[in-house]
């Protein structure tokens, strides 16, 4: 009984492992003990994802051995480490949207009949359901599910199928305040039951409260593994950046100039055709930064897109300085001055394949003088991108190299170079933080207040509210492709009641609430 | 018992693998076909050096291969510029019959006595032609998204027997006697060739559009516009690109030049049109494309290379007696060896030391 306490669920003992040239794990130790939560800490690149596709049976370490309850493990497949009792949570969801509930949770068990035992399927959900607080109805579709139940079915499968240990990567990046303390209710209730629990972030004030042993990781290597009460916020940057890092946002007060954007109800659809953003007015004006607060997947996306022409927009107006921009092309908002930094680097702002200088003219190839009548000049271009690489902090072993051999940040760094050197007019910025690492973020947040200084109009389209709140100077709060709610000083909001926005509920005028009443 | 070595994907390919890697393979090829033909007892040895001798060995071996290069390259670029933008053209070949019609078409009915001004005729109409072909197939991918892999292919067949029905009907030549040709064109009409050999003024042609399309992608927006939609279609978009409109162009662009190809073959070789003229080169031209990595420069060598190929072969017919199948049989050999170690460029494996 008492060794049993005494051995760890998982032990992780120097886990080391290469891609190509560079090492994301070196001679890592962790584990984790029944009923408890361990927190692995650190800043994208550290090693966090690459550990746990190792514990989860996506990649074999190259040197190190996984114990788990003491017996050795090798695993070649998520299947094999679900069997020894290790789940995985993704931060993207691995559901099969047109199926049910209870039939996401039974597909892929092994000796399945061919007939499947709903009944008993639907009733040890409703078991595990009421142990942890997972309310989810089972005979539900997932596609119908918000993301918050859609995490919850993702927990549900891992305990369906016995798992002791849970990883949990980045769970509460898509959770409303409210929904995260829910979350938590049931980490509680996992650990209280005996289970052990990953938990993945990089949102400090989270760790500090759940944990009770954090783990840093820095390139690599772990920097320490501490009791969760000992943490502090600071201590924590620190040991995971490596440097001291300065929380508050220095913010110029500013008297906010001409409008230059203005939306009036605009309507536009999605990828899949259905309805995205609904109705949706706003307005930006010169040095101010507009703030859009919301869960991911509520339009936010569809919005910038039909802001910058790259989204047809059904009903309503888009003007820029007056000009009605509605239905123009994308290279009209380009050549008004408009820039986009989109959320998706890799996939929409860069070409991977395509070096520094190519992914410059990406986005400059039209204009004088990087273009001389059909003809690209190249020497123009090369010299305005190794501009951007110097202001910009870019490292990089040249200017020749395809950008996908770039770290996130660098990448980001590049094409926010590309996006605001050409002195733009409206700046559309989604996510310009995402995934990067604190040091990065840093930056890019000084850029866009520079930016707003220079008298530029900002869009800021974030679902990390913290960063919305520091740097907005109005808040919108978007919902299903609503505007929920506008908040006039973002620093005086409650979080409580950004939270009942972003789940839906519109905050109505002081009058209109008494009149209700 | 777990597998003792593993494929890993290549994060970056090292330089001296783009030639060693074929270099390689080929030679695999060779030591695979020299077991079949030592079951066709044929000495392999002799069989090779037969085959090289008749393809490089002397003056004429060389312009003969090279008569074989000039369709290939032009294909080859013609497919090339369409793969460049990831859009699967793999109708060049009846994007040369249509470019060889258009050419006899114009022979027949629009003969002047000018060799200059009826073979420009002659080259723009091809143009036309083999372009309309293609960018059909590109406007209907641009506007209801239609797999241009499935319409180029079924294109093919038809602009085939679309010739067999002029060649074997309204186009013979009565003075045939029952051959299915057409009549021969008029001097004016025939493309020039140099010294005594086959090789004909399209050479001129193969390797100017080759040195063209070297300055398109490298020097000019659209060759940069085309570039981009190829790496990244949403980057494309997001840079204010119209990728829909360069489809279309891109494919009538790419069926011109194939269009090219059909007419020197008429008019530089065999100065009539005879079914199955092309002999394939517009599929030939898809592994000449990928073999040189759309490179256009490359695509000049890689065509010299296919095309001694398959001059060689003939020799093998000729001067060993072998049969035609077994000689394609040797051919496919080397192009599947070649084509199969690419994998070897995009991964590695990596053999587990150690064990439980």
């Amino acid at each position: 009984m008492e060794s049993e306490r005494q051995r760890p669920l998982v032990q992780m003992l120097g886990i080391t492992k290469s891609f190509a040239s560079v090492r994301a794990n070196r001679g890592i130790d962790f584990d984790v003990f029944a009923g408890e939560v361990h927190t692995l800490l650190g800043e994208n690149g550290a090693g966090k994802s690459t550990l746990m596709n190792i514990l989860n049976g996506l990649y074999q370490p190259d040197a190190g051995s996984i114990r788990v309850k003491g017996r050795e493990c090798r695993f070649s497949s998520p299947r094999e480490a679900i069997a020894a009792g290790i789940g995985m949570v993704h931060q993207h969801f691995m559901l099969v949207p047109v199926l049910t509930v209870w039939e996401n949770l039974v597909m892929g068990l092994p000796g399945l009949k061919a007939v499947l035992p709903k009944r008993d399927v639907i009733r040890k959900i409703g078991e595990l359901s009421d142990r942890y607080g997972l309310d989810v109805e089972p005979e539900a579709q997932v596609w119908q599910l918000s993301v918050g139940e859609q995490q919850r079915v993702e927990i549900l499968k891992m305990l369906y199928r016995n798992a002791e240990v849970l990883v949990l990567d980045e769970p509460t990046s898509v959770l409303t305040p409210q929904e995260v303390r829910r979350l938590f209710d049931t980490i509680r209730q996992m650990t209280a039951e005996g289970h052990g629990v990953v938990f993945i972030s990089h949102k400090l004030d989270e760790v500090m409260e759940i944990s009770d042993r954090i783990t840093i990781l820095r390139s690599g290597e772990v920097v320490e593994t501490l009791p969760g009460r000992m943490a502090t916020r600071e201590m924590l940057a620190e040991k995971m950046v490596g440097r001291k890092i300065v929380f508050a946002v220095d913010k110029a007060v500013l008297n906010p100039g001409d409008t230059v954007l203005e939306a009036e109800g605009i309507c536009a659809l999605n990828d899949r055709g259905l309805p995205a953003i609904r109705n949706l007015s706003l307005s930006i004006r010169e040095g101010e930064i507009l703030g859009i607060a919301g869960i991911a997947g509520n339009g936010q996306k569809e919005l910038c897109e039909a802001l910058t022409g790259l989204r047809p927009i059904h009903f309503g107006r888009v003007l820029l300085r007056g000009k009605d921009m509605t239905g123009r092309k994308p290279m009209d908002f380009l050549q008004a001055g408009v820039s986009y930094i989109p959320a998706d680097r890799k996939g929409t702002g860069l070409v991977g394949a395509m070096n520094l200088r190519e992914n410059f003219a990406l986005k400059n190839f039209w204009r004088k003088p990087y273009a001389r009548g059909p003809f690209l000049s190249w020497e123009s271009i090369a010299g305005e991108t190794g501009r951007i690489v110097e202001r910009f902090g870019v490292s990089a072993p040249g200017l020749g190299i395809p950008v996908r051999n770039l770290s996130g940040g660098n990448q980001q760094r590049l094409m926010l170079g590309r996006e605001l050197s050409g002195t733009p007019d409206l700046i559309v910025a989604m996510q310009p933080t995402w995934g990067l690492d604190v040091g990065a973020t840093e930056f890019v947040r000084d850029q866009l207040l520079r930016q707003r200084e220079r008298g530029a109009a900002v869009l800021l389209v974030s679902e990390d509210l913290e960063e919305v709140l520091a740097l907005s100077d109005r808040l919108a709060v978007i919902h299903k492709g609503e505007i929920m709610g506008m908040v006039e000083d973002p620093r005086s909001a409650s979080e409580e009641e950004l939270g009942l926005m972003m789940a839906g509920i519109r905050r109505e005028p002081a009058i209109e609430g008494e009149k209700a009443r | 018992m777990k597998p003792r070595f593993r494929i890993e994907r290549r994060l970056e390919v090292p330089s001296w693998m783009n030639w060693s890697i074929p270099a390689g393979a080929v030679a695999v090829a060779l030591a695979a076909g020299a077991v079949l033909l030592s079951f066709l007892g044929v000495s392999p040895l002799a069989a090779y050096k037969a085959m090289v001798q008749g393809s490089l060995g002397d003056a004429w071996g060389i312009s003969e291969t090279i008569v074989k290069a000039i369709p290939l390259t032009l294909a080859g670029l013609a497919v090339g510029l369409a793969f460049t933008m990831v859009v699967w053209n793999i109708g060049a070949e009846g994007q040369i019959v249509m470019g060889a019609l258009a050419a006899v078409a114009v022979v027949r009915y629009a003969f002047v006595d000018n060799s200059l001004v009826i073979l420009s005729l002659m080259f723009l109409a091809a143009c036309i032609a083999g372009g309309l072909w293609a960018g059909f197939a590109g406007f209907l991918k641009a506007r209801w998204n239609v797999n241009e892999t499935i319409t180029t292919l079924m294109m093919n067949y038809i602009a085939i027997l679309l010739a067999d029905y002029f060649i074997y009907g309204p186009w013979r030549d009565p003075s045939s006697l029952g051959f299915p040709m057409t009549t021969p064109f008029p001097d004016a009409a025939r493309l020039p060739v140099l010294g005594g050999t086959r090789v004909h003024v399209g050479i001129f042609l193969a390797i100017g559009l080759a040195i063209l399309f070297r300055v398109l992608y490298r020097w000019t927006k659209w060759g940069f516009e085309l570039r981009v939609i190829g790496n990244n279609p949403n980057a494309a978009r997001y840079a204010g690109i119209n990728d829909l409109k360069n489809v279309v162009l891109a494919m009538f662009l790419s069926g011109a030049v194939a269009g090219i190809a059909g007419m020197t073959e008429v008019a530089g070789l065999q100065g009539r049109l005879q079914p199955g003229f092309s002999g394939g080169y517009g599929f030939t031209a898809i592994i000449v494309a990928w073999l040189a990595r759309l490179n256009p420069m490359a695509t000049i060598l890689v065509s010299f290379l296919l095309g001694a190929l398959l001059v060689g072969g003939d020799t093998l017919q000729v001067v060993m007696r072998l049969p035609l199948a077994s000689v394609q049989v040797l051919q496919g050999l080397i192009l599947f060896c070649v084509l199969g170690a690419e994998f070897f460029r995009n991964y590695r494996i990596v053999f587990i030391r150690g064990g439980e």
